[in-house]
């Protein structure tokens, strides 16, 4: 069984062998001349003002938190999805009662304005 | 000739053992074949691209390496290798070198499920041997979503290796509008597995066999499944990460040379897996209606593989020729735009799909349809 993955393996390893060798390749083929401005950071020509490790807006964390959630939700409807023939109408009945609780929290959290983009 | 035909046979007969040598070398070679492969498509979409939105402005586009600039593409990749790799002074070294190798390498190992498993019978025993990396695995779908996901890292990775304010907000939006559309993708994609019945992406498309294709029976499963490709892919209409007017070059902003070339190279082999994976879900994979009847071919031939390649290139292209016109045509969105429609609009709607999608399935199953 574990062998069918094998090849999956292997081609993760072609791909990640093909990105190190030609950025290897490329820092060896190309010439190499730094200067101060050069290496500076980019800001429109300006100088740079302070760093970008700065804090951001909360609504990047908001969307990455609510993706966590639904996407385990998502997970979880695969495995009924493949069997949904043999599970009939209680398979039927069950997610729709799950996907109403779904629902619930998805009516919450834009009446509570977490993803409002303005 | 003869002859060579059976040793070919005998050679293919004893690749097509399963034991574990025969695994990996096969792997390995057809991991080679299929990485050269993605590099020619990639190549040809980069000179698509120029020559369809020339077309589209009553421009030539390129029109002097080679014939038609079809060698344009090649030209470029030595202008790249030639030229200065900038890594900015306050750049994390290591996580700007790392971010576009995650981008390409999972640009490229995603197609080892996508690639259609056709097959030819050999040897006395009419073992089966697969044209495709990785045929046998299961949950290939599962394979896609998951690798797809770590796809994200390379753009947020940049974004935030290069320490500079537009990568920071190019790469913050990127994942940010990824992460949104991939619940839709992953709720679009349900209908289509109740229908089928299985992850395996070989058993999706035997269950659109002869002209059943998903499209005709999950439209808006399709629509939201492409619209969401589109932003996976960071696209126009959704290419705001690179936002050109307001953040300059997003999350590439501070790449150049080949680095910056994996990145764009990781873009168009994500339009082609895209592609192939909507051809694989949606319009029926491999399959031509009537040709096994018209042509009088069997399964297990070497002319069935090539029609059934045949095809299914020819519909990834379709799809391919369908991003780019889109891209020349509509305008970018705004960021409070797109965000609502990803989770305002798509994930509500994908929800309902599935709903009606098992009413439906129900009720004919009741008359005796299904």
């Amino acid at each position: 069984m574990i062998e069918t993955y094998i090849p999956v393996i292997i081609m993760i390893l072609v791909g990640l062998g093909f990105g190190v060798a030609n950025i290897l390749l490329a820092e060896y083929i190309g010439p190499r001349r730094p200067t101060k401005e050069k290496i500076s950071t980019y800001e429109s020509g300006m100088e740079p003002v302070k760093s970008a490790r700065e804090r951001f807006s909360v609504k990047f964390y908001m969307v990455a938190m609510l993706f966590i959630l639904f996407d385990i939700e998502v997970v979880f409807m695969y495995p009924w999805a493949v069997q949904f023939k043999a599970l009939g109408t209680v398979g039927y009945v069950a997610m729709f009662l799950f996907m109403i609780l779904l629902f619930a929290g998805y009516i919450y959290i834009i009446k509570k304005g977490a993803l409002k983009w303005d | 000739m003869d002859s060579i035909a059976q040793t070919i046979d005998a050679v293919l007969y004893w690749l097509a053992q399963p034991n574990i040598l025969n695994i990996l070398v096969l792997s390995v070679a057809k991991g080679g074949l299929v990485l050269n492969i993605i590099l020619v498509i990639a190549a040809f979409l980069v000179w698509l691209e120029r020559k369809v939105s020339a077309w589209m402005q009553y421009r030539d586009g390129p029109n002097r390496v080679g014939p038609f600039g079809l060698l344009q593409p090649l030209a470029d990749v030595l202008k790249l290798y030639t030229k200065e790799d900038i890594s900015p002074k306050n750049a994390d070294k290591f996580f700007h070198r790392l971010a576009p190798v995650i981008s390409i390498a999972i640009a490229i190992s995603i197609l080892c499920v996508v690639i259609p498993a056709t097959y030819i019978y050999v040897g006395p025993e009419k073992l089966k041997f697969y044209f495709s990396v990785a045929p046998n695995v299961n949950v290939g779908m599962l394979v896609i979503l998951a690798l797809t996901s770590i796809g994200v890292f390379g753009v947020t990775l940049a974004g935030w290796s290069s320490n500079n304010k537009y990568s920071l907000m190019g790469g913050l939006r990127s994942s940010a509008q990824m992460i949104s559309y991939e619940l839709s993708m992953g709720l679009a994609l349900i209908g289509v597995l109740m229908i089928a019945g299985s992850l395996d992406m070989n058993n999706i498309i035997t269950s659109q066999a002869n002209g059943k294709w998903n499209i005709f029976f999950q439209p808006l499963g399709f629509i939201i499944f492409l619209v969401a490709s589109f932003a996976e892919t960071n696209r126009a209409p959704f290419d705001l990460p690179e936002a050109e007017p307001e953040l300059v070059g997003g999350y590439h902003t501070e790449y150049s040379g080949m680095k910056f070339g994996l990145f764009y190279l990781a873009e168009y082999a994500n339009m082609a897996t895209s592609s192939a994976v909507l051809t694989t879900l949606f319009l029926g994979g491999y399959d031509a209606p009537f040709a096994k009847e018209l042509l009088g071919l069997q399964d297990g031939t070497l002319l069935m593989v090539l029609v059934q390649f045949g095809t299914f290139f020819a519909k990834v292209f379709a799809l391919l020729f369908f991003f780019i016109w889109v891209r020349w045509t509509l305008p970018r969105f705004r960021y409070d735009q797109l965000m609502n429609l990803g989770w305002k609009v798509m994930l509500p709607l994908s929800l309902a799909n599935i709903l009606v999608t098992g009413g439906v399935m129900l009720l004919l199953k009741q008359f005796g349809i299904l």
